[in-house]
């Protein structure tokens, strides 16, 4: 299993805004043990895949230079369950981006319905943590994530 | 039109209860960020973001929460901050009340010129020029 909470990008403007589908289905170890008997998404994948998204967007505006670390849970609420066959959408947007951190609010969809707001701040990890010996390399992203978004960054400069 | 320090403080305390998910009744001029309301240091960036959102103002790294003091040496002996220190402090916080905290100026105490007021008075200054 890859810890990748979102399937697929469908928009992407940098230093904005993003929006990514995630489709929960009954293939996922995860839904059998949550619950056997009745099947939802737990609302802390579904924060996962807002950070997820949100994340990626801060990480390309800094072009991956940063660690990206997700830091608070501002908010996190979600009105109504998500099943298998449903189809998850995060829609996210930059309040905020300086050399240290960035905020973001979110709307969760579930299969077009409003269902939930998540609202995230990320840390630059090297720049707040000063002193803390990190590994050189960006443990956070991974080609994995920055493949997601190659589709809308072809033929742009950042 | 100058905003008052009525409006300043109402402004501020909205900020807080979202910020860091506190009752409004807890938000007192006297009420320290850490201490009483629970602040850590990511709530300190997530604060200045929305003061900054609310207010429409920019507040530049280091004004209203003073960075590099207490790294440098020569500002810090023995776990207090040296006259130097607090020379500098005083100047780059004039919206800070420094009364009790110049009687003993331990750096851990420094978190407690973060009250509520501070941020109200640093505010007043920005927005009533």
């Amino acid at each position: 299993m890859r810890w990748i909470w979102i399937d697929r990008f469908l928009e992407f403007e940098p230093h904005k805004r993003a929006v990514s589908v995630k489709n929960v289905t009954l293939a996922e170890e995860h839904l059998h043990d949550h619950w056997a008997e009745f099947p939802i998404q737990p609302a802390s994948l579904m924060i996962e895949g807002m950070a997820q998204t949100a994340g990626i967007l801060i990480g390309q505006a800094r072009d991956f230079r940063e660690k990206v670390i997700l830091a608070k849970i501002t908010l996190a609420q979600f009105d109504d369950i998500v099943t298998p066959g449903d189809q998850l959408r995060y829609e996210v947007q930059i309040e905020a981006i300086t050399e240290e951190a960035a905020s973001t609010t979110g709307k969760v969809f579930r299969n077009g319905e409003l269902i939930g707001r998540v609202d995230l701040m990320f840390s630059h990890i090297d720049r707040n943590l000063a002193g803390l010996k990190f590994p050189e390399e960006n443990f956070v992203f991974t080609g994995q994530f920055q493949r997601l978004i190659m589709p809308f960054l072809e033929g742009r400069d950042g | 039109m100058p905003m008052t320090e009525e409006e300043v403080l109402e402004k501020v305390r909205e900020t807080l209860v979202d910020a860091l998910g506190v009752d409004d009744d807890e938000v007192t001029p006297e009420a320290t960020l850490t201490g009483d309301l629970g602040a850590e240091s990511i709530d300190f960036l997530d604060i200045v973001f929305r003061l900054e959102k609310t207010f429409n103002i920019k507040i530049p790294r280091g004004e209203l929460f003073p960075d590099n003091i207490l790294n440098n040496p020569e500002f810090v002996r023995d776990g207090k901050l040296t006259p130097n220190g607090l020379a500098q402090l005083k100047e780059r916080m004039p919206h800070a009340d420094f009364a009790e905290f110049e009687q003993d100026p331990d750096v851990n105490k420094m978190a407690e010129l973060f009250k509520v007021q501070t941020i109200v008075n640093y505010l007043l200054a920005k927005v009533n020029v």
